[in-house]
């Protein structure tokens, strides 16, 4: 026989002022079950959990009711103080008396009505609760970097530093990302290899940190504190572990047409390459599909002169299987293509070229040694004219939405260093609006136009031609009400940036959810940034929205102090109310685990005594309460209705509803 | 002002709401807590995801006699579950058509998305559907009449 | 009808919303016929929005606009100022009471390449 216990809390007068909870509480006495009821000013105070506590004990109560405020407030004080009194945590229910009731109406005796209807299906729920116990999970203390980027890289270092084991698998050859790629940073200017190269070198050194460079994650299976992953190693034809980065093999290979990519492609590499000198590891990879070794089979020279036997063109891809606790996923951004946008004459014309493009031609370790020539005729362009928004905040459905945030910042970056190098340059900056907020972020802007003497034009370009070798730039001038055209030498695009495309792929993996720009979305807006929605995987970086170096490094930090905090953990501790299967009525067909947004379902081969000492083998659903979140959504997709919900089962709701609806 | 003197009560739809714990039951909260007032027939039942609401409870509702049920739940895109509001849209959208045809009116029946920063929403939403329910009257249609009979 | 009414009529008309355009001015550094139009395109936009239509019809700029669509097809947040420039075309031709195009002037050969809008305006232009 149940034994219910109700407390019907005053909150001072917030509750008692429009409901009558002496009334309550009397009523309430009368209903099969209760034994006992009573009222008190703070059921939330040291005095109130005492009552609790105390009736529990005295009266033998196997569940309660308290009448309080909402339970997204209390529930877990009311559960803490059952669970000291020897009750089972879940054998509690609030019925929420306050928000739900007194602070909506005015009229004591129809609040009085509906706070006892309210008290009414709590009882007919808890009367069918049963005593859970939250499961525990261990916790591999070893984490998962995806990219090696700045983000990838800072994440990594932060969670090694505190003694934890991470690996970071990075696509390409070397690690580094974009930040490589770039010369200067803004607001400082200081040169971006000298402050990224030594943190790539601390990745290489520390002995907690495994970097697992061109390698891509294939499989993740599992759940927070326990995912286990399948990484392809892809062939890079040369041994990692003999490959001393002589780089004897680039000078003799013959193969030297290939695009570099690292240089934006504005000039070409060897088939047998490193990246740029400071790659790491510092290892060479060979390009496949420019290798005349495996394109013809003939040549092979780099292997004859590799006085360390790195070189084997038999390499096959291979896998490795590592188990993690937890997953930073750090996969960086891209600039988008600029194919709809054939106004700005970028595949026409050599010399309109993009801000990262200009980036590798402003780099000493870039194709033109760091002297700026523009790449049709190697000659040093006198006007420059900067375009930004090139794809961004576009709603046409060319570009993109949203602002790439970063670009305004660039360009006056990109303007100051010119004219400080090449006083002798006339620039141009077309902008919409110049964006910068940040710590001295406005002031360099401001420093662009005031020292430097950058010419901004509040306009937007709306073609750019060729005429007689010239590029003509034309484009508003808002302020001054005119159409102006730019003679220019070489035009540089501010194009919009989206996350790196391989993302997809990967939040498919990881069952996290991702917005319509491939963005990865964050757990919470404002008060989970770094989190994703699927427990024991953090974003850092451009994967989860526009954002610079600064923020790209505080956001890896931010995800490192969450891996840290998950990893120091032995057991997780789980949410008892999961789904859970009635194996006798299940049949195996699936639909439970196609509509599971966590991958929380898998099935099982069962036997099953059919009587008679005759016994059958059935497909049948097993939940994983680990990683089952318990939203229910299989409850309701079970078509022969074997699957239920822990604490929010079939029967309980129903038997809600039947108190609410029987006045 | 209600006439005591009168026997026949002036009709007040009993209304079931399933609220989804992260987002439209935080918004009633955020109602309660801004003193936004809405009529005491309606009474919410917390569900973790909109989506375990089974069309069974709903069934339920009605065959209990509950005059009106409405389903809340987050925002499509924000849901805690990431998807679970999806599956919510789509099978309500068969079961109320299908309750239409059965001739309980569409009006009876709502899905609604409240965020749990929507105090002020949940609120109208609350004043219209009861007004909407009042407006047709009391469901007869699926109603249990054993339900019934004590009154 | 009020003021308001023939502004919302004239928005209707234009079949675009000027308030998505973020002033960007993209329209009036595409338009092949800025020097020649008293009020730029991107005027057109910004006028409409803050309901000066009075200005608008008196415009000489409606009738040097190419309707070649360039500010259209270029217009990164989907507004149509050359439909702006059409819906006040329009209005003012509807005041005239004088309907410049009729069916059976529409000479049997028509390209195809040419826009329909340039045929339209260029019928009312040289009709009148």
């Amino acid at each position: 026989m149940q034994r219910i216990g109700v407390f019907i809390c005053w909150c001072g007068s917030n509750i008692a002022a429009t409901v009558d909870v002496e009334k309550v509480a009397e009523v309430i006495k009368n209903e099969p079950g209760v034994v006992f009821s009573t009222n008190y000013q703070y059921m939330c105070s040291e005095n109130g959990q005492q009552l609790i506590k105390q009736a529990i004990k005295e009266h033998n109560l196997t569940g309660i009711v308290i009448g309080a405020c909402s339970p997204r407030m209390h529930e877990a004080t009311f559960r803490k103080a059952a669970e000291a009194a020897g009750l089972n945590p879940y054998m509690v229910e609030v019925a929420n008396i306050r928000e739900h009731c007194s602070w909506i109406h005015k009229d004591m005796e129809e609040a009085t009505e509906k706070a006892v209807i309210l008290v009414r299906t709590a009882i007919a729920k808890v009367k069918l609760n049963a005593p859970l116990t939250a499961g525990e999970s261990p916790v591999i203390k070893r984490a998962l970097v995806i990219g090696g980027g700045i983000a990838g890289i800072q994440a990594a270092l932060d969670i090694a530093d505190a003694g934890f084991e991470v690996d970071i698998v990075e696509k390409n050859s070397t690690i580094g990302g974009r930040m490589a790629q770039i010369d200067k940073t803004f607001p400082t200017l200081d040169c971006s290899a000298c402050i990224l190269t030594p943190k790539m070198v601390d990745c290489a050194q520390h002995e907690k940190i495994d970097i697992l460079s061109y390698s891509e994650i294939e499989e993740v299976k599992g759940f927070v504190g326990n995912f286990s992953v399948k990484i392809r190693r892809k062939a890079r034809y040369v041994d990692e572990t003999k490959c001393t980065g002589c780089k004897l093999c680039m000078e003799k290979c013959p193969s030297k047409k290939g695009l570099n990519e690292f240089n934006m492609n504005l000039n070409t590499r060897t088939a047998i390459h490193i990246p740029f000198a400071q790659a790491i590891p510092n290892v060479a990879v060979i390009d496949a599909s420019q290798c005349l070794k495996m394109k013809t089979g003939k040549c092979g020279i780099c292997q004859k002169f590799c006085d360390v036997g790195a070189i084997d063109f038999e390499q096959k891809d291979t896998f490795i299987d590592r188990q993690y606790g937890a997953i930073v996923v750090a996969t960086g951004f891209k600039p988008i293509d600029l194919d709809n946008f054939n106004e700005y004459g970028y595949h026409d014309n050599k010399d309109v070229v993009t801000s990262l493009e200009l980036e590798r031609l402003m780099n000493a370790a870039g194709p033109t040694n760091g002297v700026l020539l523009r790449p049709s005729d190697g000659k040093h362009p006198k006007v420059i004219t900067f375009i930004q928004c090139v794809g961004s905040r576009d709603t046409s459905g060319c570009g993109k939405p949203y602002c790439s945030k970063i670009c305004c910042m660039y360009t006056a970056k990109h303007a100051m260093l010119i004219r400080e190098k090449y006083p002798d340059t006339e620039v141009h900056v077309f902008y919409i609006d110049v964006r910068t907020p940040g710590k001295n972020y406005d002031e360099f802007f401001r420093r662009a136009v005031e020292q430097y003497g950058v010419d901004y034009i509040k306009g937007m370009v709306g073609k750019v031609y060729n005429e007689n070798g010239k590029l003509m730039v034309q484009g508003s001038n808002l302020i001054d009400n005119e159409q102006i055209t730019i003679e220019s030498d070489l035009v540089v695009l501010a194009a919009a940036i989206e996350p790196e495309p391989s993302v997809r792929k990967i939040a498919t993996l990881l069952t996290t959810s991702i917005d319509t720009n491939n963005f990865l979305t964050e757990s919470h807006a404002k008060l989970c940034p770094v989190e994703s929605p699927t427990a024991g995987v953090f974003l850092a970086g451009v994967c989860q929205g526009p954002k610079d170096i600064l923020e790209t490094v505080s956001q890896a930090s931010a995800c490192a102090a969450k891996v840290i905090g998950l990893l120091v953990k032995d057991k997780l501790k789980s949410n008892p109310c999961v789904a859970m299967p009635d194996e006798m009525m299940c049949n195996g067909c699936s639909q439970c685990a196609n509509v599971c947004a966590y991958g929380a379902i898998s099935y099982v081969d069962k036997e099953f005594r059919l009587g008679g000492g005759k016994t059958e083998v059935r497909r049948v659903a097993s939940v994983n309460p680990a990683v089952c979140q318990g939203c229910g959504a299989c409850t309701v997709t079970c078509p022969s209705g074997a699957m239920d919900l822990k604490g929010f089962s079939s029967k309980q709701i129903m038997s809600e509803v039947e108190a609410i609806c029987k006045m | 002002m209600q006439d005591v003197t009168t026997e026949k009560k002036e009709f007040t739809p009993t209304i079931v709401a399933f609220c989804c714990n992260w987002c439209s039951y935080a918004g009633a909260d955020l109602a309660g807590s801004s003193r936004l007032t809405y009529p005491a027939n309606v009474k919410i039942i917390r569900v973790p995801c909109s989506c375990r609401v089974n069309p069974m409870f709903v069934l339920k509702a009605f065959q209990q006699g509950a005059d009106g049920v409405i389903l809340c739940g987050c925002h499509p895109g924000d849901c805690h579950y990431v998807t679970g509001n999806y599956y919510t849209r789509r099978r309500m959208a068969l079961l109320y058509s299908f309750l239409n045809y059965m001739g309980i009116e569409k009006e009876r029946t709502r899905v609604e998305w409240v965020s749990a920063a929507e105090g002020a929403r949940f609120a109208a939403v609350m004043n219209d559907f009861v007004k909407q329910v009042t407006d047709l009257g009391e469901n007869k249609r699926l109603t249990d009449l054993r339900v019934k009979e004590g009154e | 009808m009020t003021k308001q009414e023939r502004i919302d009529n004239m928005m209707r008309l234009s079949g675009t919303d000027v308030r998505k355009c973020m002033k960007c001015g993209k329209c009036s550094g595409r338009c092949p016929a800025f020097k020649d139009m008293d009020i730029k395109p991107h005027q057109f936009v910004s006028m409409l929005g803050q309901g000066k239509i009075d200005q608008l019809l008196e415009s000489k700029a409606i009738w040097n606009c190419l309707a070649c669509m360039a500010c259209v097809e270029r217009c990164p947040r989907g507004v149509a100022p050359a439909a702006v420039v059409e819906a006040v075309r329009d209005t003012v031709v509807r005041a005239q009471g004088a309907n410049g195009l009729k069916a059976e002037d529409i000479p049997p050969i028509v390209d195809e390449f040419i826009p329909q809008q340039l045929l339209v305006s260029a019928y009312r232009k040289y009709n009148k």
